[in-house]
This record gives structure tokens, sequence and C-alpha cells, in this order.
């Protein structure tokens, strides 16, 4: 395999507000290649989106963020501001789940892809204003021309998305972020956005991690699956072997707490118990106070990598085969 | 055939707003629901489904009598539901609840839940301090949570605790009928599991109906009984839920159901273009054939009457028994 477009390697995040230390990020190591997509799964809390903003130096001074994450042989963890910026929004682009919050309420979308295209790419006047029109054309915004002298409130939250999808793609990035893009859209309007993501790695071959806490977009929309818990992460595996044998009680579970659309329905098999608070983290495996099949050892000792098939790992102390720990569960009615 | 136990009957609500503008704007109409019928069970769930803005969730709120309908009538046990703030009415409210979707904004976060569970006996004035205090611990015992919880505070609870906290303040005074507006939505995957289980569990015990609002067609099907499809303030399709989701006959429907991704097989996409639109502006004869794949002439001129389908089932759209419509599915 090539040399990976961005790897990271022992990324910690830790926040200490003085009362209570709690650690985030936990010695996350991945890699991302060019031109491919990966699912960022986790509940809430389980520091899917802090591992990339504290990538990206986007977190208040308060974190303190130890590890390595490398482009092109440049360390961006504690690097100057003049480098992170070389990378953030030009390298590296990032979208939120609230288009509106993102974007400036008081001036116009047009000038706020024109700011990015100065920034990052050095365009002025003229030049500007037809990448702008090219780039709103690109992510399917209509009556583009007219749409440039609106402010976000007159746009709806799906044509919002767009613009932000546009914005990030001024700078042609080599990988996009995509933090949970699509929550806050509803169901046909997601449907449209996801498309619209896949049909612009296509067109541009960029590499994309999309942050969600929706198994069901990712597995539609990526190669390679990482699923995090309470920091850390528990499994990754190419998408198909991820929901086909999972390995991890965590990724198990999660995947039987989903009702389904189709086929019987089954009582959900709900994971007791809730995800651990940050600064009162247990020791051990951090599932195990939650796992069906925790023993003495889960309790004490971190589990290690456990490498399954080449590209599937599983951070558990014990192989289960793809078998799942959880009960079976019999239909309902 | 069983009793209804709660029947809308061509509700209505509308709400006079103004278009974009501030003051400048000219005055409008908003027609929140738009003439909505259904019925409900003793003992069932309908699962009320569309996407924001199409007034599922003032359907619920006008379900419960919380706003009076601009017309139409609700009937709860058969008999129409009273003018707001009546005795009557106040009695009747003892029999239904309601459960939102952010479990912290419906606590009060200065209070301890037990109080706050056994709020709603002291203002129905039931029981002594005591017996109410007993009452607040076997509800509390029902969804699961333990005696201890009764002291803590919202803020010391994890989301699915609280979300129980809830649901046992509704549950307290007994009722006969809970509408749950997103109920968890605002909860984690492995929660809501936890959650959609329970109130699986109360209605088998207790035999609760529910009214369940809800965006997520996968919890929907996963509770209920029969659905009601809403867009822009009408309900374009209802039938039995299982048979809905699995072959759904309006293309909205259909584009909501393809929409929803899957871990399974790759399925056939309908994707809509566009936005809903203003519900200020509903565009005349379908209000759907802006977006719909399959709109002829009058679908712009005409709007479709709910027709009852030889399955059960009832459909508001003008091809509805179209063949070529069925095939291109």
């Amino acid at each position: 395999m090539a040399a990976p477009l961005v790897s990271i390697r022992g990324l910690s995040v830790d926040f200490d507000d003085g009362r209570r230390a709690a650690r985030a990020v936990d010695g996350v190591d991945a890699d991302i290649a060019a031109g491919e997509a990966v699912g960022l799964v986790g509940e809430s809390g389980s520091g899917k989106s802090v591992t990339w903003l504290a990538a990206l130096g986007l977190l208040p001074n308060r974190a303190r963020v130890s590890g390595e994450v490398r482009i092109g042989g440049m360390n961006l963890i504690g690097a100057e501001r003049r480098v992170l910026e070389g990378v953030r929004g030009k390298r590296i682009a990032m979208i939120f789940q609230d288009p509106s919050s993102c974007l400036n309420p008081v001036h116009r979308i047009g000038r706020q892809v024109t700011e990015a295209l100065r920034l990052h790419r050095g365009m002025d006047g003229r030049a500007a204003e037809a990448e702008a029109l090219r780039l709103f054309d690109q992510v399917g915004i209509a009556d583009a021309k007219r749409r440039l002298s609106d402010y976000p409130h007159q746009l709806s939250g799906g044509l919002n998305q767009r613009v932000m999808i546009a914005i990030a793609l001024a700078g042609q990035p080599e990988l996009l972020i995509a933090d949970e893009p699509t929550t806050a859209l509803d169901a046909t309007i997601q449907a449209q956005i996801l498309l619209l993501l896949s049909r612009i790695r296509r067109e541009t071959g960029m590499a994309m991690v999309l942050i969600s806490h929706d198994l069901g977009v990712v597995a539609e929309n990526v190669d390679r699956v990482c699923v995090m818990y309470a920091g850390r992460i528990v499994e990754q595996a190419p998408g198909e072997a991820l929901f086909d044998t999972p390995h991890h009680p965590y990724t198990q579970g999660l995947l039987a707490a989903l009702p389904t659309l189709t086929g019987p329905r089954r009582r959900l098999a709900a994971i007791p118990g809730s995800v651990p608070e940050p600064w009162n983290l247990p020791v051990g495996c951090r599932f195990a106070p939650r796992c069906p099949a925790a023993e003495e050892r889960c309790r004490h000792e971190a589990p290690p990598r456990r490498v399954i098939a080449p590209a599937h790992q599983a951070a558990c102390h014990f192989d289960v085969a793809g078998q799942s720990v959880w009960p079976a569960q019999e239909a309902a009615e | 055939m069983s009793s209804p136990l709660l029947e809308a009957i061509d509700i209505r609500r509308q709400y006079n707003v103004r278009t974009a503008g501030g003051v400048f704007g000219r005055k409008a109409v908003l027609q929140a629901v738009a003439g909505v019928s259904f019925r409900i069970d003793m003992g069932r769930t309908l699962g009320l489904v569309g996407e924001s803005g199409c007034g599922k969730s003032t359907t619920g709120k006008l379900a419960l009598g919380l706003i009076p309908p601009s017309s139409g009538e609700i009937r709860f046990v058969g008999s129409t539901l009273p003018a707001i703030g009546s005795a009557a009415w106040r009695d009747m409210r003892r029999r239904m609840q309601m459960v939102y979707q952010d479990p912290l904004g419906s606590l009060d976060r200065r209070l301890q839940v037990g109080p706050q569970i056994a709020e709603p006996l002291i203002i129905h004035d039931i029981g002594t301090p005591a017996e109410r205090r007993e009452r607040a611990y076997a509800t509390m015992a029902s969804v699961g949570l333990q005696k201890h919880h009764f002291e803590r505070y919202p803020h010391e609870l994890s989301g699915g605790q609280r979300q129980r906290v809830v649901l046992a303040r509704a549950l307290i005074t007994e009722p006969k009928l809970i509408v749950c507006d997103e109920p968890i939505s605002a909860l984690d995957v492995s929660i809501q599991a936890q959650v959609v289980n329970l109130l699986l569990d109360l209605q088998d015990r207790l035999g609760l109906t529910y009214l369940f609002i809800s965006h997520d067609l996968k919890v929907v099907r996963q509770v209920s009984h029969d659905v009601a499809v809403m867009y822009l303030g009408r309900i374009v399709e209802t039938g039995q839920a299982e048979a809905l989701f699995r072959a759904p006959a309006h293309p909205y429907t259909r584009a909501l159901v393809s929409a929803i991704p899957s871990l399974g097989e790759k399925r056939e996409r309908l994707i809509l273009s566009g936005d809903p639109p203003n519900p200020v502006d509903v565009p005349a004869g379908c209000a759907f054939h802006p977006r719909c794949p399959f709109a002829i002439a009058r679908c712009r001129s005409e709007a479709p009457a709910l027709r009852r389908q030889p399955d059960g089932r009832a459909v508001a759209c003008h091809r509805a028994d179209d063949d070529a419509i069925a095939l291109a599915a």
C-alpha cells in the first residue's frame, strides 16, 4: 500500500478545567489513504469529532493534545499557525452538522465562497466569481447566479449545506472531513446530500472521513469503518466485514440495537447501562462494565489490538470469531 | 371492531403569519394541519411520520387538546374534547399525557426528579403526600429506575435515565393515551433500543395507547401497528405498518422509505429533487406534485383525496393504482 495521505499516531486529547481532568481521545491510530472514504462511528462523547478537531488544531487552548498527525511529512500537532493555515481548508477541509451556524448570517453567500477562494487560491474579482458559480453548479445549486447574492437565512437547510460543501471545495482539498453532515437534515434531503458527496468524490478523487452516529449512513457511503467508544477505536474494518462479521462486542451490540425497515420485527437487543463519562473512565477495557462477555482481565487490562484479517482489527481480549456475545433475540409477534 | 380510544375527524389548524420581510411582509395563512382524520384503537400504536414542518407535532398537540383545532373534532373515548381550561378538560388531561424529545428540556433542573415525577398527582389532587411518594416509587420501578434516583437532579442522570423520568411522570396519573413526540431522537443508539423496548413493555403491561410521532421510519416500524405519513399538513398514505413499509404506494412514502440508509442490500433509490415547499405557499393540486417524478397534468390542478385501497390502505394519489407507477418501483 502506498504511503497514506494522512497518518494519525497515538493521538490523545485531555481536557482539564482545573476541577477534573477528562480524556476525550485516548491513543488513536488511523491512516487515511488518498481517495479513500472512511467512516468514523460512535455515540455522543466517543471522541469522534474531537479527534479531527484536534488534528486540525481547532480545539480551544485548554485542550492538551499529544501524538502525531502527519500529512505529507508534516506533523500538524504543535505546528505553527502558518503551517496549519496552509493545511486547513486547503489540503483538509471540514464541514459540520449545522450549516446555518457555520455561515455568517450578515454576509451574502457569494461573498463567503469568494472569500474562501481568495484565501486558499488567491483568486479575486471576476475570476473568483466565475469559480464560485462553477462551484455552486458542482454542488447542485440551481439558479446559481441569483443565489450568490442571497443571505443564509433565505436558503433551506439542505441548500445551506450545499453552500458549506462549495466553500469546503474552494480550496480543492485532498481530504474532506464531514462531521455529521446530514444529521440536521430531513430524510429526503439527507439522501440528496449523500449522493452529492459521493458524486464529488468520484469527480475529484478527494478522500473523505464521514463522521456519523448513523451506521446506515456510514455503511452506504464509505469503504472502511472505524468504531469509536469512550475515546478509543475499538474496531476497524472494511465496511462489509464490519457489518457482516463484527468482532468487537460493542460493534455487535450497536448493530443488534438497530431497528430495521425490512425483515421480521424482533425485540431490539439493548446495550445495558450508558456511555461512561470522560472524567470517570473505567480502567482496563472501557466497554467492560456493559459487556456480557467481560471477565476479570477486562476490568484491569486494556485489550490489545487483535488483527482478524488484513485491514480488520478489534481491540478485545477475546477472539469471538464473529460470533455475537449478545443473547439471540427471538422474533416478536 | 373495537371502539376507538382517540379519533380525529377532519381536524385543521391554521396560523396567521406574515411572509418574510418583517413588518413589510404580507399577511398569510399557514395551514399547519389541513384536514387530518385518523383513529387509534385501545392498546394500539399509530406512528405519525413526515419531515420537519409537515404538521406532525401540531397534530399531536391537537390530539391532546393542548391547542384547539381551527375546525374539525377530536374524540376521546367517544366524546368530544371539552373546552381547554375547563374542569372537564383538566380531568381528561389526566388520562392523556405527552412525552417530548428533549428530556432535559422537559425537566426542571433545580428540582430533584422524584418530586417532579409525583407533581402530576398534586396537580390533579390525588392522594396524600405519603401515598404520592409511594406511587412515585412504584412508577419509577416500572420504568426501570431505582429508589435512590428519587433524590437525584436531572443533570446527575444519563440521557436514557432522564427519558425514563419523563416517562414515569407521564405514567403516574395512569393515562390511557400517551403522545410521544420524537421520544428517542435525542438519545444515543444504544440507549434508543432501551427506551423503545421499555415503551413496548409498558404497552403490553398497562394496555397503553400511543400516538408515536417520529421522523425515524425504522423506529416507527418497530413500535407501530399502523402508520400515517404526512406531507404539508395532510396524510398522504396510511395503513398497517408492515405492509406500508414493505410496499409503499404513495410516491412520497416511496421516496421516504428509499432514503433510509440501510446496512443490508443496496436498494434502488428514489431521490427527490428540491426541498419541501413553504407551508404558507402550498402548491395547487397535489401538494407533492412539484417534487413528484410521476406527476401528470391532473396532479397540478386537482388535489387527490385519501382513498381506501383493496388492501385496506388509504392513499392520496391520482396515480396510486396506475400500473406504470407500480412497475417503476
